[in-house]
């Protein structure tokens, strides 16, 4: 096992982090730098559970090795509110109940915030498409579209 | 009668705890990270039934950063859920029973070095026969518990109604079905994870992702033999449980144990794989019904048996054995009833509860075979429902006790609002509605343990500044049962829901509830928590009239205010009050308590099934189906629900929507699938459930029908709403292509084969053809309630 000092920025702030060298993004968020906002489901990219944005685009960081997230921009759900102030999707997720169990929140939260940055104002089609990856459970997802629907509405 | 008016109750408000929720602040209790922790791993067997012949894990405990080794042998004592199946072990001794049963753990610095551990310890097997199915298990076999050959019948029940031989003598048209219920498992996203740390005043506590932090409070004090008074247990925030977190875990009780060795903190996460094998889903269960019906489809008698596969221990199986049989009765009147079944051991992973629990199976088989009923007597499906009801405030010949009862309405509105009578049987090839009904418990009517003791208790403290903080061991597993407690305190004191202080699920802290499942937290834990409300209302109301110099008869609560109604100058703010209160009868505090009334009736087995109200629920669903690919998509569903009252109308609408979704996943796609003993594909690739792609709009209709025991007239939303779905949507394929698929999850495959059949001239049908011969004995015969006799 070789150890590697790694650079990353996460949420807008420089991490240098001493960690092994096979440490997936999802490790590294949750336990070296103890942002546990972001989830595991599976750790086989089969549930969307861990989605973060890597320069704005959406990736399963359970397959993302950290050493390649160097040099890229890393957002977790912990970066999604800006100054303390939740932004529009996490405010429509509280308001139509998108969220009941919680536990896939974080995923879909960033799987739509990287939607939301590049369609303004999407379909549901579009909607369906892009969080296709994402599993819910509780939901049966009706809410979840409403709840991304209604942020593209209010200005992300 | 004038409508009440209220603050908080019906509106749709988001939960209390939404903020934490959307911002990755909720912690899970794998999110969890205590100074010094150890993480816990667990050694699975890799036979679905062997002998233990050797286990050597002194080269595992010589690893560097292994601090500790357990085995069955450090955890002699059995346990599970119910006190009549006492049957597991938290590690195999001398035996193990399925894949995946947990054989020895390794406590380690890492999870890495942890797996290295387990890869050290040595275990000989030494296979035996394996039971892998129903039909094995009706054979004489190795048995899974004992010694020697027998059939693996964890326990059979035989209860007759009335006299169903008359009944099927006054039938003029009696018709048998055969259907098979291949069941599923939860899959909650969330992973089982427990944190226990044994600290050097001899306490152990532990955070774990579990529906009934009570139940796990006494299995550890049994297992691990420390006093209940020096255990603390605390559900964490449930990501996900549908009953799949509802029994005591070898992981839970392990990591307590390598705790108490290590005197660190320890905490184990089970991987997806691991999830699959700890199961405790849906039991597959084999179904044969008769029933006579007259000409005009009067039921006249039904004969009901099922065959349960409840996998390798007895979990909550024999109460899922009763509730196969239990709830026909509850949607429709049926004057002489039977049932007969059976539950079998195999080697596979333990059955256990997920929604529904038990009633699923039987509501699929009651309403696919009343729709060929109906078609047989030249009826329409809704006509045959309808012609049956059960009616409100009514006994059923089970001795189930119906309070309010709003089917008839559920179905209209259904009816109404999908033009089911339109669409049955003209729309086009390939197209179909199909309709479904049924009814849930509202709380299971007895507690899991026998004592004389309340089902739930609710403590409300308040503090000089008006601060109200309310505690109670429900555990919310994402239903969203502190944000309806809050909404009930906070209706009473005339507070806003959200200011409320909410303390839940923890043992030290909180007073009991029974758990997370049963649906019984809003009207048990509800009730509890009005009735403590109430009490501090009643006392700072006192106080008030004793301040303003006036009776309590004039003065409300409400705005955050007490005071005469309508005179703000007689009025003063809720903390004042709160003072006046303390400087009069001293600290605000006060508990209320919820015990169900007594309702079994007069036979053994008659404590599953019972409940203080039951939910009711009508589903249209509207497919289109592909004859060629067997493909089906669900157009659209429309679920009307008996709720009683909304508490909260978003909540109700998302338990709905959730239990319509999980409905519409295991009627086409979910399957806890084998190859012989071993699960065909524990991941959640293998494992099909349906994404945002394969869920069609839904149409929640609430209808109101005010339970004079619920807390303002509210009554379950959890469980209720999944089941008529799956009948549904399998009528609704019958109306689209005239095939039958008698047999639960209805996958492409089995489309075709029925589309082939029917082509060759053949019934269209796929499903079993025969249920395994049993002998039931006796039936246990009891007579017909009072007030239904002829």
């Amino acid at each position: 096992m070789i150890d590697r000092i790694l650079t990353l920025s996460v949420n807008g702030r420089e991490h240098r982090v001493l960690t092994p060298d096979h440490r997936t993004l999802l490790e590294l968020l949750r336990e070296d730098l103890r942002l546990t906002g972001t989830k595991h489901g599976c750790e086989l990219g089969e549930c969307g559970a861990c989605t973060v944005l890597l320069d704005g685009t959406p990736v399963l960081s359970c397959l993302t090795l950290a050493r390649s997230a160097e040099g890229h921009a890393v957002t977790t759900v912990e970066g999604l509110a800006a100054g303390g102030v939740p932004a529009p999707l996490q405010d429509a997720f509280t308001r139509l109940g998108a969220a009941q169990c919680g536990y896939c929140t974080p995923g879909m939260l960033m799987a739509a915030s990287a939607l939301l940055n590049s369609v303004l104002d999407p379909s549901t089609a579009e909607i369906q498409e892009a969080l296709s990856g994402n599993l819910c459970r509780c939901t049966g997802y009706g809410k979840i579209v409403a709840a991304v629907r209604l942020a593209a509405r209010s200005g992300r | 009668m004038i409508a009440p008016r209220f603050s908080f109750v019906g509106s749709g408000r988001p939960r209390v705890d939404a903020g934490d929720q959307v911002s990755g602040r909720t912690v899970f209790a794998d999110d969890m990270s205590l100074p010094g922790m150890l993480i816990g791993r667990q050694l699975r067997s890799p036979h679905g039934h062997a002998r233990i012949t050797r286990i050597d894990v002194r080269r595992a405990l010589a690893l560097e950063g292994v601090e500790a080794v357990i085995t069955g042998a450090d955890l002699p004592i059995t346990y599970g859920i119910l006190p009549v199946s006492q049957d597991e072990h938290a590690l195999a001794l001398e035996r193990v029973r399925y894949v995946g049963e947990p054989v020895a753990a390794v406590a380690a610095v890492d999870a890495e070095t942890a797996a290295r551990g387990l890869e050290l310890i040595e275990v000989e097997y030494e296979p035996i026969e394996e039971t892998a199915s129903i039909d094995e298990a009706a054979t004489d076999r190795v048995l899974i518990h004992g010694e020697g050959l027998g059939r693996n019948v964890h326990r059979a029940a035989s209860l007759e109604f009335g006299d169903v031989a008359t009944g099927f003598e006054e039938a003029d048209h009696i018709r048998e079905d055969v259907y098979d219920f291949r069941g599923s498992t939860h899959a909650a996203l969330e992973q089982h994870a427990a944190v226990a740390s044994f600290g050097t005043d001899g306490r152990l506590t532990i955070w774990s992702s579990t529906q009934v932090p009570h139940y796990l409070h006494r299995a550890l004090e049994k297992v691990l033999e420390l006093p209940a008074a020096q255990i603390r247990v605390v559900a964490t925030p449930v990501g996900g449980g549908f009953g799949g977190k509802t029994d005591p875990f070898s992981h839970e009780i392990v990591a307590a144990r390598l705790s108490m060795e290590t005197g660190r903190p320890v905490k184990i996460t089970l991987s997806r794989e691991e999830v699959f094998y700890t199961h405790r889903g849906r039991h597959p269960v084999l179904m044969w019904v008769r029933t006579g019906f007259r000409r005009d489809g009067t039921i006249t008698a039904m004969h009901f048996r099922t065959h349960l596969d409840g996998g390798a221990f007895g979990s909550y199986g024999l109460a899922t054995l009763y509730y196969t049989g239990a709830l026909q009765t509850t949607t429709y009147r049926i004057p002489h009833y039977k049932f007969e079944g059976v539950r079998v051991f195999t080697n596979k992973p333990p059955c256990g509860p997920k929604r529904g629990h038990g009633t699923p199976q039987p509501r699929f088989a009651l309403e696919c075979h009343l729709d060929a009923a109906a078609a047989d007597l030249g009826l329409d499906p809704v006509t045959i429902r309808v012609r049956n009801l059960v009616e409100p405030y009514s006994t059923t010949v089970n001795y189930l006790r119906i309070t309010s009862c709003g089917l008839r309405e559920c179905i209209e509105k259904v009816v109404a609002a999908s033009g089911f009578g339109d669409k049955h049987g003209k729309l086009p090839p390939g197209r179909g509605v199909g309709l479904a009904v049924s009814a849930y418990m509202t709380g299971a009517g007895l507690p899991i343990y026998f004592n004389d003791m309340p089902q739930s208790e609710v403590s409300i403290k308040v503090d000089r500044g008006g601060g109200v903080t309310v505690f109670s061991m429900a555990a919310d597993v994402g239903q969203g049962s502190t944000s309806v407690l809050a909404t009930i305190v906070g209706e009473v004191l005339g507070l806003d829901p959200a200011t409320l202080a909410m303390v839940t699920a923890d043992t030290d802290l909180t007073p009991v509830d029974l758990g997370s499942y049963s649906s019984r937290v809003t009207f048990m834990a509800g009730n509890a928590a009005l009735e403590a409300a109430e009490r501090i209302r009643d006392t700072v109301v006192a106080a008030v009239a004793d301040e303003l110099g006036t009776t309590r008869d004039v003065l409300v609560v409400g705005d955050g205010r007490v005071g005469v109604e309508g005179a703000p100058e007689k009025s003063i703010p809720w903390p004042d009050a709160v003072r006046a209160a303390i400087s009069r009868t001293g600290p605000l505090a006060a508990s209320g308590s919820y015990t169900a009334p007594t309702l079994a009736g007069p036979y053994k087995g008659s404590g599953v099934g019972i409940s203080p109200a039951y939910s009711f629920s009508a589903a249209v669903v509207e497919v289109e189906c592909d004859a060629e690919t067997g493909h089906v998509r669900v157009e659209r569903v429309w679920l009307a629900h008996d709720i009683g009252r909304a508490l909260n109308s978003l909540l109700v609408e998302g338990q709905i929507e959730g239990g319509v979704y999980m409905g519409l996943g295991e009627a086409l796609m979910e399957e806890q699938a084998y190859r012989g003993t071993l699960h065909r594909g524990p991941s959640l690739l293998d494992y099909k459930m349906p994404t945002f792609l394969d869920v069609p709009p839904v149409e929640s209709i609430l209808v109101e029908t005010v339970d004079p025991e619920g807390p303002f007239g509210a009554k379950e939303v959890g469980q209720g709403p999944l089941l008529p779905v799956i009948p549904a949507v399998a009528n609704a394929i019958h109306d689209a292509l005239g095939v039958r698929i008698d047999e639960v999850p209805i996958t492409p495959d089995k489309v075709v084969r029925a589309m082939r059949d029917l082509a060759r001239g053949g019934s269209g049908r796929v499903g079993p053809a025969s249920v395994p011969e049993f002998d039931f004995g006796r039936a246990n015969r009891v007579a017909v309630p009072e007030g239904l006799r002829p």
